[in-house]
């Protein structure tokens, strides 16, 4: 019953929409239901990048610190949306802080777990990068946007 | 300056390089480097100005630029500008204090094509300063609120200091008939809004793109990125306008100083639909 229900939230999450139910089988074997509370972070960085999050409800504030600058937040997310990358390659540590800015809920994927489950499918694999790819490039776009300053700086 | 070069339009009226004066009557300060002036004309203007549209603003002895109309157009004995100090002209013009006089041409350009929104769902999409040529075609949409399906203001700034027109933004807010959705690209911890680029708030907006109306005005790349997210969520180019800014000197569409392509900002533009210009769009040297 509890693993139906973690199947049928993944399977209607934005980011696995369209995956089949084989490998949305395979994705909630390594999956988990998890909630925090605003103010709560999900990870600090530094910290083993052994999970990552969908989120189901609630935003996340991704934030940096810099000595005599204090701590920054450069992006949030909100529900559909995954929070975490640095899992995807190695040294698999955070580079960021992530926050709780209202309560959270969640789904929790082991990394370890799906990476072995890539490694045993590459099809399956191929599936999953697929669907980070994309996350990927957009982080990236918006990065380039950030560090132009374009509102800062007009072009 | 003789008047038979002129384009028809503006040869039957008084010389439109000719500055009339105008007094400012109130000045505020929006962010660290944003003023907005109120400002009132020697000559009341029975027309209401076309949201989108500018004035040139000139300091005696100092010179002129253009500013977008940053009020609400049914306001017509006072004139509102939203100027960021940048240059001589631009901090001479956010230094003028209630009283003072400057030198007032227009309105001239294009404007946002607020009739053709009937009926449809509109997003409006500012990136920094940009919200301040769109705010007048905001006024209105909201002036006639029954006359469109959804409004959405997608604002996308700096920082939450840089966040321009904030009660105005929080009042629109708590209405239900618009959707104000803000971002900045950085943030302190305590900021609870969103933080990310621009256009990540339109992959989140609902709007039918097969009916859909999208004013888009900031900075040239964001609203390049801007209109790529539009293109991604199904919007025409067709259904897209957007507003450019190029350095001016007549605005009369005489000198040639604001060439874009085959255009010129000052006559064709400053509102243009996103088809017509879409190949000079982030083309160096035009
Ligand atoms: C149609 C149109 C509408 C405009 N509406 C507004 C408006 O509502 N409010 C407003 O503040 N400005 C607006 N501008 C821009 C404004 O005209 C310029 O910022 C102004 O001409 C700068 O003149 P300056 O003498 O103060 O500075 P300049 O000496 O001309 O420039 C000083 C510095 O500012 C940079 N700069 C030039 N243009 C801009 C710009 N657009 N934004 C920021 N920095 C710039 C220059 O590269 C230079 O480094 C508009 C421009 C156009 C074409």
């Amino acid at each position: 019953m509890k693993i139906e229900g973690l199947e049928r939230i993944i399977s209607e999450h934005r980011f696995f929409a369209g995956l089949d139910d084989g490998y949305c089988r395979l994705v909630c074997g390594c999956a988990k239901n998890v909630r925090f509370e605003a103010g709560q972070y999900l990870f600090h960085e530094g910290q083993p990048a052994s999970q990552f999050y969908l989120l189901r409800h609630g935003r996340v504030a991704l934030e940096i610190s810099a000595p005599g600058r204090g701590t920054m937040q450069f992006q949030t997310l909100r529900e559909g949306e995954i929070v975490g990358v640095s899992w995807l390659i190695p040294p698999y540590r955070w580079t960021y802080d992530a926050k709780a800015l209202e309560p959270v809920r969640a789904i929790a994927m082991d990394a370890t777990c799906l990476q072995q489950k890539c490694e045993a499918d590459h099809r399956f694999g191929y599936e999953m990068m697929r669907r980070f790819v994309p996350v990927l490039v957009e982080r990236l776009h918006a990065t380039q946007l950030q560090i132009l300053d374009v509102y800062g700086n007009p072009a | 300056m003789s008047t038979a070069i002129l384009p028809d339009t503006l040869r039957a009226g008084p010389d439109p390089m000719l500055p009339r004066l105008a007094t400012v009557r109130r000045r505020r300060r929006d962010t660290s480097q944003v003023w907005t002036l109120d400002i009132e004309d020697s000559v009341v203007s029975n027309e209401p100005f076309v949201p989108g549209q500018f004035n040139m603003l000139g300091v005696f002895g100092v010179g002129e630029v253009p500013i977008s109309l940053s009020g609400d157009p049914a306001v017509q004995d006072q004139l509102v500008h939203t100027i960021r100090a940048v240059g001589p002209v631009s901090k001479a013009l956010v230094r003028l204090k209630p009283g003072e006089v400057l030198g007032l041409r227009g309105p001239f350009g294009t404007g946002w094509p607020v009739s053709d929104a009937v009926g449809r769902d509109v997003i409006v999409i500012a990136g920094g300063l940009g919200l301040a040529p769109l705010r007048p075609a905001l006024y209105r949409l909201l002036a006639q609120r029954e006359r469109y399906r959804s409004i959405q203001l997608l604002y996308g700034t700096r920082s939450p200091d840089d966040i321009l027109f904030r009660r105005e933004l929080l009042a629109w807010r708590r209405r239900h008939d618009i959707a104000v959705e803000i971002t900045v690209d950085h943030a302190p911890a305590d900021w609870t809004g969103h933080v990310g680029v621009v256009t990540t708030l339109v992959s989140r907006s609902s709007f039918d793109p097969a009916q859909a109306i999208a004013f888009v005005c900031g900075p040239e790349i964001m609203m390049r990125f801007a209109i790529a997210a539009l293109g991604q969520a199904g919007l025409a180019d067709e259904a897209i306008y957007l507003s450019m800014e190029r350095n001016m000197q007549c605005a009369v569409g005489v000198c040639g100083h604001c060439q874009f392509g085959p255009s010129l900002v000052c006559r064709d533009g400053p509102v243009y639909r996103h088809d017509r210009v879409r190949s000079f769009l982030g083309v160096k040297e035009l």
